[in-house]
Order: structure tokens, then sequence, then C-alpha cells
């Protein structure tokens, strides 16, 4: 492991501010994604009695 | 089979995959979190800095394999409405209509993770360099085959519309794959191939594709359960159900 401290990790050496919305935003996407796939899944089967 | 409930299709085949995928729906989610979980800790904290990228090397580790899925889902997408044109099969087409929007996801993050490591890499947030432009025409072409499909109320004409869009549009696939090598781009070469050596630290592979399994298992898991919802929703619409299951459907209710 290469991290001294917890501000060093974040920092990614002086690219955190690259790194971390990469992450942030695939993390996002994805986790809307399922979220977005649930209700879709939960509306069209609530609507025909059916779970 | 009637036993789940789910008797409503009784003379097709999704009345069979809907169980089907609901029960292996919780194995890839728990692979892909499993998975993701290995490939963060390994990038995160066992992989080296990069002696000449340093840190910002390891938007790799979502950037390669979104671009990966972004192109993988496409393959898979244009084989399966192929499958259905052939065979006039309709869970092949449900199958196409499920990868779109997941494989439009990818495609958004691998051109916006890739941005996020131009910048500090090139200089710029983006180029028009043919790896990058021919990324972003995907991203169009997804969003072209989802709007098509949207657009043509009758389903059977909306399935075989949106499935010639995704065959006559898989000839950008080799042309993004290989654009790197065939143009002089500014986007790097890959760094990981099958008939060469990897240019990278083996513990930057492994979190890589370790990474890139864990967004395959979540990409099964995910296009699984939008086709179940693809399958609920056209069970609803008259024009596709009356075909095989519409005295079900009355009973059901």
């Amino acid at each position: 492991m290469q991290w001294g401290s917890l501000a060093e990790f974040f920092a990614m050496g002086g690219y955190g501010l690259y790194v971390w919305p990469s992450f942030g935003v695939t993390a996002l996407c994805m986790g809307g994604e399922v979220l977005a796939v649930w209700r879709r899944h939960a509306a069209a089967a609530g609507s025909r009695d059916e779970s | 089979m009637s036993t789940t409930g789910i008797n409503w299709f009784k003379y097709s085949s999704p009345q069979a995959l809907y169980p089907l995928a609901g029960r292996m729906i919780p194995w890839f989610a728990a692979f892909a979190l499993g998975l993701i979980g290995v490939g963060l800790y390994v990038g995160f904290f066992v992989a080296p800095t990069d002696v000449t990228q340093g840190d910002a090397y390891r938007i790799i580790f979502v950037h390669v394999p979104a671009a990966w899925m972004s192109m993988f889902l496409y393959v898979i997408m244009a084989i399966w409405a192929g499958l259905g044109l052939g065979l006039n099969a309709r869970p092949s087409f449900m199958m196409a209509q499920a990868i779109a929007p997941t494989g439009a996801m990818f495609t958004f993050l691998a051109l916006f993770t890739g941005s996020m490591w131009g910048k500090p890499t090139w200089g710029a947030w983006w180029v028009w360099d043919a790896r990058l432009t021919s990324e972003l025409i995907l991203l169009f072409q997804y969003i072209g085959i989802i709007l098509l499909r949207s657009s043509i109320d009758d389903l059977r004409r909306a399935d075989r519309a949106s499935a010639v869009l995704a065959l006559v549009g898989v000839i950008n696939v080799p042309i993004i794959y290989f654009s790197v090598r065939w143009w002089n781009t500014l986007h790097q070469g890959a760094s990981v191939s099958i008939t060469a050596a990897p240019t990278m630290a083996g513990t930057m592979v492994t979190a890589m594709l370790v990474m890139m399994f864990g967004f395959w298992m979540y990409s099964i898991a995910v296009t699984l359960a939008r086709m179940r919802c693809v399958i609920v929703e056209r069970e609803r619409q008259p024009s596709w159900g009356k075909q095989a299951s519409m005295p079900d459907v009355v009973e059901a209710r």
C-alpha cells in the first residue's frame, strides 16, 4: 500500500479531481440504472397484480 | 412453472425466460459486487503508482472496462437482433431491447472517464481523434436505436426496424477497435492484447481485468432484469399478447 494517510489517498497524487469524478459518475450511473430498472419492474409488475 | 404464479404465457418462451432470469439475476449481481469490490481494492491499494502518469492512470480501472463493455454489448445486441430477424424470435428482440440502454450508459461512461483522463495527460478534455470520434458515434448509434424503437408503436415493426439499424451499425465496432492502429491517433494503443505481453504491471492488469469481469456480470444482471420488465410490459400490449396469451391475461385479471 502506497498511501501514508487518508488525505494522501483522496489527493491521488494531485489527480484526485480527475480520478474521483471518474469513479463517482460510474458508480452513480450504474447505481441509478439498477434503481431505474427496479422501479420499472415494480411499475410493470404492480399494474398487472403480479410481483 | 405455474407454481411461480407466472402462468400467463402458456405457449411462448418468455414464460420460461421470466422465472429463469429471475433466478439468475441474484447470482450475477453477487458476482458483480464481489468482483468490482476486489477490483477496486487491488486497483487502489495493491497496484502501484504509475511512473509516467502518476495516479491519474487509475482511471483505467473504470475507463477500459466501460469502453470494452460499450463494444461487447453492441455486438451482443446486434447478434440478438440478427437472430430475431432470422428466426423471427420475440425473445431475441427482447434481449436486444434490454441491452441497448446499458450499452449506451457504458459508452457514455467510456467517453466521460476518457475525458477525465485526457485532461491531465493530454491537456484536453476532448480531441477529434479517430478513437474518440468513433466511440462518440457509437453513443449516437445506441441513442438512435432506442429512439427508433420508441418512435414506432407497432411492436413487430419496432423490433425489426431497430434490429436492422443495430445490424447495419455493427460496422463501427471494428472501426473503434482498430482505430488506434489504422490512424495516427492521440489515443494510445491497446495496453493488453491476446497476442502480445501486456505493457502494464501485473497488479494493474489484474485490477483492470477483474473490474472488466465485474462489469460483465453487472451487465448480464441488469439486462436480464430489464428483459423481465420488457416481458411484463409487452404482455400488457394487446397487439403482442393476443397471439398466445390473451385468454391467460383475461384469466389472470
